[in-house]
């Protein structure tokens, strides 16, 4: 693959340096609200795009991918509150107790295709979601708060928001570029090669399963960090984070995004978030002319507005924005 | 032994009213190959109208048949509007879809009826306890509902291999196209078939309210059950659905009630107490998972899928 000039590739640049650039934004302005909001888009962009590795070109459609960023927001949170604050521990740990249930729950569930996997890993996710309902010890319903971020000796200091927003960043442009590489390569030629035909696929020799397994591992090993970092972010973990709404969010944003590329989740990841915290204001702009004084109150509807969207986007957008950035350049 | 018989009665009535959400689940994912998540907002719309008609006409009876045929208008629309243009699509595309009409419908409802819960009253004569055996009384109204549920479940048995209807539906259900060439309007039979389902739906949500809340979001973890239902059952089977609904909620009742105590055997107290709800609300997803490793299809795949 040769990076050319086009709409497509621009956009993609542009928007890295927008990203890059939002902390000194920030500084400039004083408006912190926003780097916050960014920590939170770069981290679920990361579970986005992790879940299009499996999603996209896997064609495995993963309904429980909340799971794994409870599973590692839990890892930090647990460890945390047991006194084990250094992060040199927590996060290898969190990502190995990923890996494992990704391991366990992708050798049960590809057995499955079709409606019945999207609906195993539901299944799995409402298990893993009720065992944090049921860690009374730690928090249960409630949740548990995090008084310490994951120390890493004077290595790095998360607790300073723009260091910890480019950490993110930092992270999620490594995954981005290793999930382009992997996709890329003879690996995933066989994954994408195993969505299209995978009967095939083993005819002419390759375990597909196998392949299938590993990859799913990778994604939900992905998502497990992004469930660390977030779990950093909030300072809080509990079992909201990995509801089964959270889930149909993630595959929201690749969707939206576009799933034929490796950005396309990114793309999707910010425009959601963003269209989250700016839909409401913008129902109350659009309604004040005719609703007056309840204009305030329409805005809490945004999801009335959400909901139709995305059923526009699945009717008429089916590239989602990738690929309407993509035919911009045939234009 | 008392608390046992109780405990199965109220395990089949949930497990009745899980099959009223997936028959209509099945069938349309059998007849249209559409995964409906939003089955469990027309369950919710279901418990809305009843409430509203209850409070209106002053009857329970008249509100659930005017939510009834309310529910299965709404169906019917939201096929006509969204639905029909998502047959023939990716599986994905039907789950994200209807995730949004989720959104859509739960906001729909609060900007209507407001963020409050709302309650239905029951009428005298079902708020009574009858005796079921000497001396063990039992709410007459959880026998309606299992009464009613049975009679529906006879019926749709019947409408579904004993009618013209019955048999144009079978028949799109196993192949579509020559259907259409035969000269039916299968596009009316479509709308026919949501508008059912949603029916059907709207019955378990109207049901269902004199007993729970009458709430947003109320649809959806009723929904998830209704799902592992089907996929237990097999999708596209009245048949799996009606033994798997059965199955799931005698299982999901009866593990509630008994797990506790059963988990005090072999540990503290305190443990048991703070094991005990969450592994028994993984219980059913434990099912569904072990069915679908050993038999991934299901137990009753529905023939020629």
């Amino acid at each position: 693959m040769t990076w050319h000039l086009s709409i497509r590739n621009l956009a993609a640049a542009a928007l890295l340096a927008a990203l890059a650039l939002i902390p000194v934004y920030c500084h400039l302005t004083g408006n912190f609200f926003l780097l916050s909001l960014f920590t939170r888009i770069v981290i679920l962009a990361m579970a986005a795009v992790s879940l299009n590795l499996i999603m996209g070109f896997g064609g495995m459609v993963s309904f429980g991918h909340a799971a794994y960023i409870g599973i590692g927001g839990y890892a930090v949170g647990i460890l945390a509150h047991e006194g084990v604050t250094s992060g040199l521990v927590q996060w290898p740990l969190a990502l190995a107790v990923s890996a494992l249930f990704a391991l366990v729950i992708g050798a049960l569930s590809l057995r499955t295709r079709g409606v019945y996997f999207i609906m195993i890993t539901l299944a799995f996710a409402q298990m893993i979601y009720y065992v944090g309902v049921g860690l009374s010890r730690y928090g249960g319903d409630d949740g548990l708060t995090i008084y310490r971020r994951s120390q890493f000796g004077g290595l790095v200091n998360l607790s300073n928001k723009t260091v910890f927003y480019y950490l993110c960043l930092g992270l999620l442009l490594a995954t981005v570029y290793g999930i382009w590489r992997l996709v890329n390569s003879r690996f995933g030629m066989v994954i994408r090669g195993a969505r299209s035909n995978e009967r095939r696929m083993r005819a002419i020799g390759f375990p597909t399963f196998r392949y299938r397994l590993a990859c799913f591992v990778i994604s939900g090993t992905i998502c497990g960090l992004a469930g660390v970092l977030l779990a950093n972010h909030t300072d809080f973990v509990s079992p909201a984070m990995m509801h089964w709404t959270r889930s149909g969010d993630l595959i929201v944003m690749a969707v939206l995004g576009g799933m034929g590329s490796v950005l396309g989740p990114l793309f999707g990841a910010i425009a959601f978030l963003v269209f989250e915290e700016v839909l409401p204001i913008l129902i109350t702009l659009v309604g004040r002319p005719f609703l007056g004084r309840a204009a305030a109150h329409a805005g809490e509807y945004w999801q009335i507005v959400l909901g139709p969207m995305l059923l526009l986007v699945v009717l008429f957008a089916r590239g989602g924005i990738d690929g309407m950035l993509a035919s911009l350049r045939r234009a | 032994m008392l608390l046992l018989l109780e405990q199965c009665l109220n395990g089949l009535q949930l497990g009745l009213l899980l099959f009223l959400l997936a028959a209509g689940l099945t069938l349309v994912f059998g007849i249209m190959d559409l995964v409906n998540l939003a089955h469990g907002s027309l369950y919710m719309v279901g418990a809305y109208f009843a409430a509203t008609f209850t409070a209106l006409t002053g009857s329970f009876m008249a509100g659930a048949v005017l939510a009834l045929a309310a529910t299965l208008l709404v169906g019917m629309a939201v096929e006509v509007i969204a639905m029909r243009r998502l047959y023939g699509r990716d599986h994905l595309d039907h789950v994200l879809g209807t995730f949004g009409l989720i959104l859509f419908f739960n906001e729909l409802v609060r900007l209507v009826w407001g963020p409050a819960g709302l309650t239905v009253p029951l009428p005298a004569w079902l708020n009574t306890a009858v005796p079921i055996l000497p001396g063990i009384y039992y709410p007459a109204y959880r026998i309606a509902i299992i009464a009613v549920a049975l009679s529906v479940a006879l019926f749709l048995y019947l409408v579904v291999m004993r009618t013209r209807v019955g048999m144009l539906i079978r028949a799109g259900a196993s192949n579509r196209e020559m259907v259409g060439a035969l000269g039916i309007n299968i596009q009316l039979l479509y709308t026919l078939v949501f508008g059912i389902g949603a029916a059907l739906a709207g019955l378990a949500g109207l049901m269902q309210a004199p007993i729970l809340t009458v709430s947003i979001g109320m649809g959806e973890n009723i929904l998830i059950l209704a799902f592992v239902v089907i996929i237990i059952g097999g999708i596209g089977s009245i048949r799996g659905a009606f033994i798997a609904s059965v199955f799931v909620g005698l299982v999901d009742t009866v593990g509630r009630a008994f797990l506790p105590e059963l988990f005090k055997l072999v540990m503290s107290p305190a443990a048991a107490s703070a094991a005990a709800p969450a592994v028994s609300s993984m219980l059913i997803y434990l099912l569904m998972a072990i069915v679908l490793v050993l038999r991934p299809e299901g137990l009753f795949p529905a023939p020629g899928r």
